[in-house]
């Protein structure tokens, strides 16, 4: 199983739920986050106080995939998400050790 | 017949305006009578004859009176509703530029952890100050000092805890014969009294402890504000001071006498805590992380909030300080509206051309400038003349708050200096230009004759009283505010903990948070 912890841009969520979900994907978990990399903040200006935000805003989804789904969730979250600008994200996929759906105490591939 | 009735008509119209202006039941039976016997005349003359107008009651000379009784019965049929009704309402209206008006203006300019501090800080500023005011503060103000030597200065202690005050004593107002019931005064002005103090609260954001501050305001208030509203607004009224004026010892504030025009408090209000803050901020020292780190206001909507409901407070502000509801009242009003909506402007253009982008916070703060200059000019100006005054005030607030505040690197926290001192310092200012008639201003009243007449304006002469208001003002707030910060300081420390301030106030000073999601 994978573990799939993508920074996409906001404005990108609803769009990449949907593509996820015409693949099968069962669920995710999404958080609202801040972060930067190559994509600069902007200058605020507050009655003469300046401030470089460089923290800019972006959703962070996580998802637990198997083995064979991870490459097409992959493709299909660069698709949605991308916008050809910098700020787009990443995708990090790390080794996801087991999994346990809580209710019926289900492991491995049933359970996600 | 028609024009017979038009006539009689007439006649009843000028009667029943005689008994408004002047309750004095005699007088309005005489006009009447006279009215009447005018028009039935009239009417038994030729139909094209123009109606004579009523003869105009005689004014009381009260200060002719020696019984203090009889005085006293005279003015109390020289109030009328109308004019009660309008300082009750403004009352209102001026409170509610305290709370929420105020601090919701400056709680939005403060981030999240300490939202609470700045809200109780006005709040209870604005509950303790009250208390002050019915004691003693008051009476400091507005009474007549028994020591000689100390009258212009500040007033005496004879209505202190409003002793000799009822429901049936009198205030006079800036016509003769016209009064209103001395409790709406006491309690217009409270709220002068109270907001003053509330204002400086925004220099000194983020870094203050409560219990030591609340005994700085009401220390502040007793040595700095009342004698300064006393130099400034204290007189006998116009049906009095006409006896003095002239004297060596006229009886009225030392800055009033010297003929200095501050309309709703240019001067007594935002000069003074103006300056108060410069030099709290000064004392206190920069917040911690100042110009390192990020300290953008946590809700600008919460700031445009308290930046409208000061706007329609401050008709309160203004126009009730007419003390009456008449056209003066009328022209404190549309000066206060049109100066604002000026400055509003000016700022935004500001903005535009220094960043490229007009900002809510500018647009806010420019009309919080405007209302600022406004003020000490809100009576005397034309409302074109105030609409200049708005389009000026902005830029120079706008300089203060940007240029000169970050060459200085003085941490003035919510712009305390900026706005309310360089913009009263400009506003009282003006206030001696725009008072001219020829630029549309009401001109100079004469009160020192009975009953009162106009003066004429001579720049010279009124830009002198102008400044020298101006001048003590600053040196008196300035200097004491210095002493009493080091004295609260001193003995019980006015600035938490490096820690303390980090955290944040609403935890450590109040133990709750503004927000809980």
């Amino acid at each position: 199983m994978k573990f799939i912890i993508a920074i996409i841009k906001p404005f990108k969520l609803d769009e990449v739920r949907e593509a996820l979900g015409a693949l099968g994907v069962a669920g995710m978990t999404v958080s609202e986050v801040k972060g930067f990399g190559r994509q600069k903040g902007q200058t605020e200006i507050y009655r003469g106080a300046e401030y470089t935000t460089n923290m800019l805003p972006k959703i962070k989804i996580e998802l637990a995939v198997s083995d064979e789904l991870a490459p097409r969730v992959l493709e299909t979250i660069q698709h949605t998400a991308g916008t050809e600008s910098i700020g787009d994200g990443k995708i990090f996929v790390i080794d996801l050790a087991s999994a346990m759906r809580i209710r019926t105490g289900e492991t491995g591939d049933t359970a996600l | 017949m028609n024009i017979r009735k038009l006539l009689c008509g007439a006649g009843v119209l000028g009667a029943s305006a005689l008994s408004a202006t002047t309750a004095f039941a005699q007088a309005a039976a005489t006009a009447a009578s006279s009215a009447a016997t005018a028009a039935t005349s009239a009417a038994t003359t030729a139909a094209a004859a123009v109606p004579a107008l009523p003869a105009a009651a005689p004014l009381v000379n009260l200060a002719k009176i020696t019984d203090s009784a009889k005085q006293a019965a005279f003015e109390a049929t020289m109030i009328n509703k109308g004019d009660t009704t309008w300082m009750l309402v403004s009352t209102v209206l001026v409170l509610m530029m305290s709370v929420p008006a105020l601090a919701l203006f400056y709680g939005g300019l403060v981030r999240t952890k300490n939202m609470l501090s700045v809200l109780m800080q006005v709040f209870m500023i604005i509950s303790i100050g009250s208390l002050v005011w019915i004691f003693y503060g008051y009476s400091l103000a507005f009474s007549t000092n028994s020591i000689g030597a100390l009258a212009p200065y500040v007033g005496g202690l004879s209505k202190a805890f409003l002793i000799g005050v009822t429901s049936s004593t009198t205030a006079a107002t800036f016509s003769n014969n016209v009064y209103i019931p001395e409790y709406a005064y006491v309690v217009f002005q409270m709220t002068f009294a109270i907001i003053t103090p509330a204002l400086i609260v925004g220099s000194l954001a983020d870094r203050v402890k409560f219990w030591p501050l609340m005994l700085f305001m009401v220390l502040w208030m007793t040595i700095v504000y009342f004698p300064i509203a006393h130099m400034v607004w204290y007189w006998a009224g116009p049906d009095f001071y006409y006896t003095t004026a002239s004297s060596a010892a006229p009886d009225g504030g030392f800055l009033f006498n010297k003929g200095a025009l501050d309309f709703a408090g240019g001067t007594v209000v935002h000069i003074n805590a103006g300056i108060a803050g410069l030099v709290g901020c000064l004392y206190l020292g920069k917040r911690v992380g100042f110009g390192k780190e990020a300290m953008a206001p946590h809700s600008l909507t919460m700031t445009m909030i308290g930046a409208s409901l000061l706007w329609v407070g401050w008709f309160g502000f203004n126009a009730g300080s007419n003390l009456e509801a008449n056209g003066g009242a009328a022209l404190a009003f549309i000066n206060t509206f049109v100066a604002t909506a000026a400055a509003a402007v000016s700022w935004a253009i500001c903005d535009q051309v220094a960043h490229g982008k007009p900002s809510m916070l500018g647009a806010a703060s420019g009309a919080v400038a405007g209302l600022v200059a406004i003020t000490p000019a809100s009576g005397y100006a034309g409302p074109i003349g105030s609409i200049v005054l708005g389009l000026l005030v902005s830029p120079l607030c706008f300089l203060f708050v940007t240029k000169v505040k970050n060459t200085f690197k003085y941490d003035d926290a919510l712009d305390v200096f900026g706005v309310h001192c360089v913009g009263g310092i400009f506003g009282a200012l003006m206030t001696g230009i725009l008072v001219n008639p020829a630029l549309g201003g009401a001109g100079i009243v004469d009160y020192s004759k009975f009953p009162a007449g106009t003066s004429a304006y001579v720049f010279s002469t009124q830009m002198i009283s102008q400044i020298e208001a101006v001048l003590v003002t600053l040196v008196w707030s300035g200097l004491v505010s210095l002493a009493l910060y080091f004295a609260v300081d001193k003995v019980f420390g006015l600035r938490p903990s490096e820690d303390a301030e980090r955290e944040g106030l609403d935890i450590t000073e109040h133990g709750e948070r503004a927000y809980n999601y």
